[in-house]
């Protein structure tokens, strides 16, 4: 236990030396919020997002944005690069076990989240006053939900990707495919054939959902309980592969 | 005395190749026990082995008691390892490696001391990035005793030390073996065995080919001395008569004599005799070189 308090507060530092993971997961999403919520305001239109105003659609979006970066980007690059160079073995070497090593780093990504979704939530309200979320309970057992899901996502995607460099390519292609088609960029409803199939099949579109059901009021919402399922699924799926293949070294 | 490790018929191989060869051997509590040999002859295997990082095919092992392949936690929380590859994260401070690497024990840690130590008090708030060659070698063996182990691994611990600071590594780590640690050294530095070792087993193709203190090895497999002095005198056939000399060569004035017994007394005697009184007259010891030359066939090449 003192092992995990320990290096999870070490990881936390490091995460807060690492600029372009702080770039990706905090700063990357408030950008887009300015820039969504200066196009498309909070009017509401019948015929996208979801009959909702683009801001009630993008906040709890953007929750999930930022634990999709945390599961494309931040853990598979961090994980890799630590096996790849040694610090795994090091670590191995003085008895950190695994929930140690994967402990510390879901907690660390449980903060991160936290802090940008807070983040976002001040932008949010400040500058495009969205509405306030209808069901609070929900909303914060999405949260959790999303950030487990992303977190192991991300375990998975370090344990199989075999190296900084295959973690950096793999892991920007997949945070842009399903930041634009999952439900984190232009409204679903504009997305046809391909497309949509494509938002569909990734773990982000049913985060989304879930977030989304969680914040907005009206008959129409209400807790989604196919998506937070599916969530749930990948969450349990990522987290035994993940199990599977890891390797110290 | 007991033994802290114990190891019987150990094999491992890689595919086809065997990096270790049926070794078995025992290592006493509280002596600073050596590996020797080439690279590539099965050390730092045979070690990962005891640390419990690598499985080995067949064999027994205890450490301190503790089976590695069954108990590895325990075992890995008990010991110290200093591995020849591994890193930390570039942005971690010297004192945050510390502080987090000392936490895996309950016993109280004197890591400050540590770092008085081994020199790297004054880059305690520098990043792991930021440190030298020998500095980042100094941590990790700092690192490797911040759990006050009872047996400590060191796997060429010295590479990378510039030649004063590789003496100031030796009298540590004799400190560290008075104060009732074992110490389990890899290298392939002769001198680095020789002086430091209590004992050293030759390793060489996965197998130990020769075991015992340096002493006792140089006695048994390298009895032959040198004497050494330079001569323009052609004629020396003298000292074939001097009783222990076994060879003479050679090279231009240079001359080399091998033999045993007190061969620089009556090599000196003789020769002040015939009116030869070199000024660089000197005698060279056997040495472990000498002994792993004798039982491989073949010097250490690195």
């Amino acid at each position: 236990m003192r092992m995990l308090t320990k290096l999870t507060w070490v990881e936390m530092k490091l995460f807060i030396r690492e600029p372009m993971v702080v770039v990706f997961t905090l700063a990357l999403p408030i950008i887009f919020l300015f820039v969504m919520g200066g196009v498309f305001g909070n009017t509401p239109n019948p015929e996208v997002y979801r009959g909702v105003g683009a801001m009630n659609y993008y906040m709890p979006s953007y929750y999930g944005l930022i634990m999709m970066a945390i599961g494309t980007v931040a853990l598979p690059l961090h994980l890799a690069g630590y096996r790849e160079r040694g610090i795994l073995r090091r670590f191995r070497a003085s008895s950190f076990s695994i929930w140690t090593v994967l402990g510390s780093q879901l907690l660390v990504s449980a903060v991160i989240a936290i802090v940008g979704s807070l983040l976002v939530t001040i932008f949010g309200f400040v500058t495009y006053h969205p509405d306030l979320p209808e069901n609070i309970p929900q909303l914060i057992g999405a949260f959790f939900l999303g950030v487990a899901c992303f977190t192991a996502f991300g375990f998975f995607l370090g344990a199989v990707l075999p190296s900084t460099r295959a973690a950096q390519g793999i892991g920007l292609i997949l945070f842009f495919v399903m930041m634009i088609l999952g439900g984190a960029g232009p409204p679903p409803e504009v997305m046809s054939g391909i497309m949509g199939y494509i938002g569909d099949a990734t773990p982000l579109r049913y985060v989304i959902l879930t977030l989304q059901n969680a914040w907005l009021p009206g008959p129409d919402f209400g807790w989604h309980t196919s998506a937070s399922l599916v969530t749930a699924g990948i969450t349990v799926v990522s987290a035994l592969l993940a199990a599977r293949f890891f390797r110290w070294e | 005395m007991t033994h802290i490790i114990s190891v019987q018929n150990l094999r491992k191989t890689y595919g086809k190749t065997i990096a270790v060869d049926d070794i078995s051997f025992e290592v006493s509590q509280g002596e600073i026990f050596g590996f020797l040999g080439p690279n590539g002859a099965g050390k730092t295997t045979t070690v990962e082995c005891l640390q419990a990082l690598r499985n080995p095919d067949s064999g027994k092992i205890s450490v301190i008691g503790l089976d590695p392949s069954h108990q590895a936690q325990e075992l890995r929380r008990r010991i110290g390892s200093q591995l020849q590859e591994s890193a930390l994260p570039d942005r971690i401070k010297v004192w945050e490696a510390l502080d987090l690497f000392a936490s895996v024990t309950d016993k109280i840690s004197d890591w400050h001391s540590l770092l008085e130590q081994w020199g790297i008090a004054e880059k305690r708030r520098s990043s792991f990035a930021a440190l030298s060659g020998g500095q980042k070698q100094r941590l990790f063996i700092a690192l490797s005793l911040v759990n006050s182990p009872e047996v400590v691994f060191l796997d060429e611990m010295t590479t990378g030390l510039d030649p004063a600071a590789r003496r100031v590594a030796w009298d540590l780590i004799r400190a560290v073996r008075d104060r009732g640690t074992t110490v389990v050294l890899v290298t392939h530095f002769m001198d680095e065995a020789e002086n430091l070792c209590d004992r050293v087993a030759i390793v060489d193709k996965g197998k130990i080919v020769a075991s015992g203190s340096p002493r006792g090895l140089i006695a048994a497999y390298a009895t032959d001395i040198r004497v050494l002095f330079s001569t323009d005198k052609p004629d020396l056939a003298f000292l074939e008569k001097v009783s222990g000399v076994k060879n003479i060569t050679r090279r231009g004035d240079r001359v080399e004599v091998e033999g045993s017994g007190p061969l620089l007394a009556l090599v000196a005697a003789v020769l002040v005799e015939h009116g030869i009184v070199p000024s660089d007259l000197r005698v060279e010891q056997p040495s472990l070189e000498d002994v792993f030359l004798k039982v491989t066939g073949r010097a250490v090449v690195d």
